[in-house]
């Protein structure tokens, strides 16, 4: 099954081109923006296999699971693989609108196309050590990103961000290495087998809140989430726009893959502290959120509280909220991804994203307004758009477990939402402008460049909701693998288990 | 640091190192080396080159930039997975052709040498950006 | 041997974390530091050791000796170190230009990005 390395091969070879063509804006631009939509139709591809046949697996080099380097991919891989490539291409088309050719020349390009290499080995490797060198080199190319161009805040941003993600990956060595020390693999589909046998249920327990440290704080999960609104809003918008869509997602991702198919979450201890934790990240996030008065700062606690409805729905634990979490990330990668790019615009036009000093966008730019409403509704979970069958799916499953007090934060953090997005509407769409005239020229061809993949992240947010159905039937089958893997033990083993 | 005889040694020394570089490389695969250490080795030469003489002649015998020769070197790395799928097998499967000389014993070469030689120039060509990047700081 | 690196390993994570609350940009990547050669250490001890028995097939034999090292922490640690080699590099610039761009190596002034 070569098809599973193609969505890392891919970023890798053209970013080794771009390097070789550092020269050429055009050459790099090029590359990136066919790498990306190759990427789309790889992933594409991937996804119809695995909807088809059930889990694949690659052996690389031929060696035998699980001694070799596993390659896998479940219907939930395959997904995030499919949305991780849509976002790069956004990202690589508004890139060329952004036009940042001083961070062109250091290589722009050929990082993003490198990070998306490292987000898509995180999300088929089948192997948790594997899994840390792709965190690893996600995380390089994003301390590039961050640091590039080197103005005061990305600097400072950049501090921290590299800190804590340096510490948060000491952890999950220190975890991988204990976990292969109590079980004596690291591949995935063995220690799924392997985990339920092991005798020693105390450390393994240990060992697992090891992973959640370390994973919760590259999801940003509370109380270990204040590097990301420190430096999220630093960078230029389209590298903001990537990892609000991906960086923290890829935590998640861990998260769920961790704690359903390796440490089934135990009622008596791990699944009562995931409750307290989604609950708590909601309700900061969104608490935060509400006091902020930057474009990009709202959004970036919004990043926090919306981690915070994944984790619900990993909290809850039955098969209709682990759907309801992998719809909620299907839906919101692509929904803050394009509220980033929306503020890029904003930013572009303005040079500033203070709420206070914009305003008047839904006059001079009315399309840009309804841009912005779609995904900013969607994220608030209005019907019909994606986020409101994401939330309904997430509060019927709290329901079920009569979880009122995580359901009665959802709802209440989803009003809060609400507010947040129509205080930015107001700001600065809404009310008259308070410095007339202070827009920058920008030709119209670069404005339709930067709108663009706006439009085409607002198409697949309504397409979600509209063919909700579907994509959520397309969760329930993915979260079904997780809960029972028995096919992607196979596919990586050979064997039944 | 340009003393004479520094740079006369320098003369006779990168060529070795060079060339025990490559015997590095190719060793590597039954015996201790590899393209790793062949990296350092030739990175240590370029090094000595650039404190004998000046950054500026360094960079023009490496002829590519630094990144862009990490990015040969990634490039020789992914592509050398491709024979193996060509070869209906997995991605990265090692494979071996046999070529025979008059004169010598048959000489084996497989896609694990070019993966190795892509190590070597990746390790090369990012030991290199570092030390000019340091060096052009301090002048 | 297991108790000493034990002990080792423990004084490596006190240390990289008593490093890491300091102010001084330095003494906290020094920390970092620590603590992954802690990690690195962990992974080792973990692995548990063999001694006097590399995973080598010698000569006259066509498989490796039943008790032998095993080489997978080796080569896991390896590539830690490899990696954790890159991100204390760029960290180390990182902060260079931080103290350039800033002024100070002090981890406390660092606010004008926080909320």
């Amino acid at each position: 099954m070569n098809l599973l390395a193609a969505p890392i091969v891919i970023p890798l070879l053209l970013a080794t081109l771009a390097l070789l063509g550092m020269r050429s804006h055009r050459w790099q631009q090029a590359l990136a923006v066919g790498g990306a939509a190759l990427l789309v139709l790889v992933s594409f591809r991937l996804l119809f296999r695995v909807r088809e046949e059930g889990a694949l697996a690659l052996q690389v080099g031929n060696w035998p699971a699980p001694f070799g380097i596993t390659l896998a991919a479940d219907l939930l891989g395959a997904i995030m693989v499919v949305l991780s490539s849509v976002t790069g291409l956004a990202i690589a088309l508004y890139s060329v609108g952004a036009r940042e050719t001083a961070r062109e020349r250091f290589g722009y390009y050929p990082l993003v196309l490198l990070l998306l290499m490292g987000v898509n080995g995180a999300f088929l490797t089948g192997d948790v050590f594997n899994l840390y060198v792709c965190f690893e080199v996600m995380l390089m190319a994003s301390f590039v990103l961050l640091a590039l161009g080197g103005e005061k805040p990305q600097i400072e941003g950049g501090v921290k961000y590299v800190a804590l993600n340096f510490f948060s990956s000491a952890l999950f060595l220190a975890a991988a290495g204990l976990l292969y020390g109590a079980v004596g693999t690291l591949n995935m589909a063995d220690l799924a087998v392997k985990i339920p046998a092991a005798e020693d249920g105390g450390l393994l327990t240990a060992i697992g809140l090891l992973f959640l440290a370390a994973f919760g704080i590259k999801a940003a999960i509370f109380p270990l989430f204040f590097w990301l609104p420190a430096s999220y809003h630093t960078p230029p918008p389209a590298v903001s726009a990537l990892f609000a869509g991906l960086l923290t997602k890829v935590g998640v991702y861990a998260l769920i893959r961790f704690f359903t198919m390796l440490f089934p979450l135990e009622a008596s201890f791990t699944q009562p502290l995931m409750m307290w934790l989604a609950a708590l990240t909601m309700i900061t996030g969104v608490l935060g959120a509400a006091a902020q008065h930057e474009f990009r700062r709202v959004l970036s606690f919004h990043i926090v509280s919306q981690i915070g409805y994944m984790i619900m729905g990993l909290a809850l634990f039955t098969p209709l909220a682990l759907a309801g979490s992998i719809f909620y990330i299907m839906h919101h990668i692509i929904v803050k991804t394009n509220l980033f790019l929306v503020s890029g615009v904003v930013h572009y036009l303005r040079g500033t994203g203070e709420l206070k000093e914009l305003g008047g966008f839904y006059r001079a730019r009315p399309w840009l307004a309804i841009l912005f409403l779609v995904p900013a509704m969607s994220l608030a979970g209005l019907p019909p758009l994606s986020g409101f069958f994401a939330k309904l799916a997430l509060v019927v499953a709290g329901l079920r477990e009569a979880a009122w007090a995580l359901v009665a934060s959802a709802l209440a953090v989803s009003l809060l939402t609400l507010y947040s997005m129509t205080k930015i509407w107001g700001e600065v769409f809404w009310k008259a402008d308070p410095t007339p005239n202070a827009e920058a020229a920008m030709e119209p061809a670069r404005y339709r460049m930067l709108v663009w993949p706006i439009v085409l992240l607002a198409a697949v947010t309504v397409a979600i909701g509209f063919s909700a159905g579907p994509m959520f039937a397309l969760a329930v089958d993915a979260a079904g693998q997780l809960a029972n893997p028995s096919a992607y033990i196979r596919a990586v083993l050979g064997t039944a288990p | 640091m340009s003393s004479l005889i520094l740079r006369t040694a320098t003369r006779y020394l990168v060529p070795l190192l060079l060339l025990f570089s490559i015997y590095l490389l190719l060793a590597g695969h039954n015996y201790p080396g590899g393209g790793f250490v062949g990296g350092l080795a030739a990175a240590a030469g370029l090094a000595l080159y650039a404190l004998a003489f000046d950054v500026r002649s360094a960079r023009t015998m490496l002829r590519l930039t630094p990144t862009g020769v990490s990015a040969l070197g990634l490039m020789l790395a992914a592509l050398s997975g491709l024979p193996g799928i060509l070869r209906g097998s997995s991605f990265l499967t090692g494979k071996w052709m046999v070529a025979y000389l008059p004169g010598f014993d048959p000489i084996k070469i497989g896609t694990p040498v070019l993966f190795d030689l892509g190590v070597y120039l990746v390790v090369l060509g990012v030991t290199m950006s570092i030390i000019f990047a340091l060096a052009e700081e301090e002048s | 041997m297991e108790l000493l690196m034990a002990i080792v390993i423990g004084f490596l994570y006190a240390a990289g974390v008593f490093l890491m609350q300091r102010r001084n940009m330095v003494k906290f990547l020094v920390g970092l530091a620590l603590l992954s050669h802690g990690a690195n250490l962990l992974i080792f001890t973990a692995g548990g050791f063999t001694r006097g028995s590399p995973p080598i097939i010698p000569e006259d034999a066509d498989v490796a000796p039943i008790l032998h090292a095993d080489p997978l922490p080796q080569a896991l640690i390896l590539t830690a170190i490899v990696i954790s080699f890159a991100v204390l590099a760029f960290a180390l610039i990182l902060f260079l230009r931080a103290y350039q761009t800033t002024g100070t190596d002090d981890l406390h002034d660092l606010r004008s990005t926080d909320t």
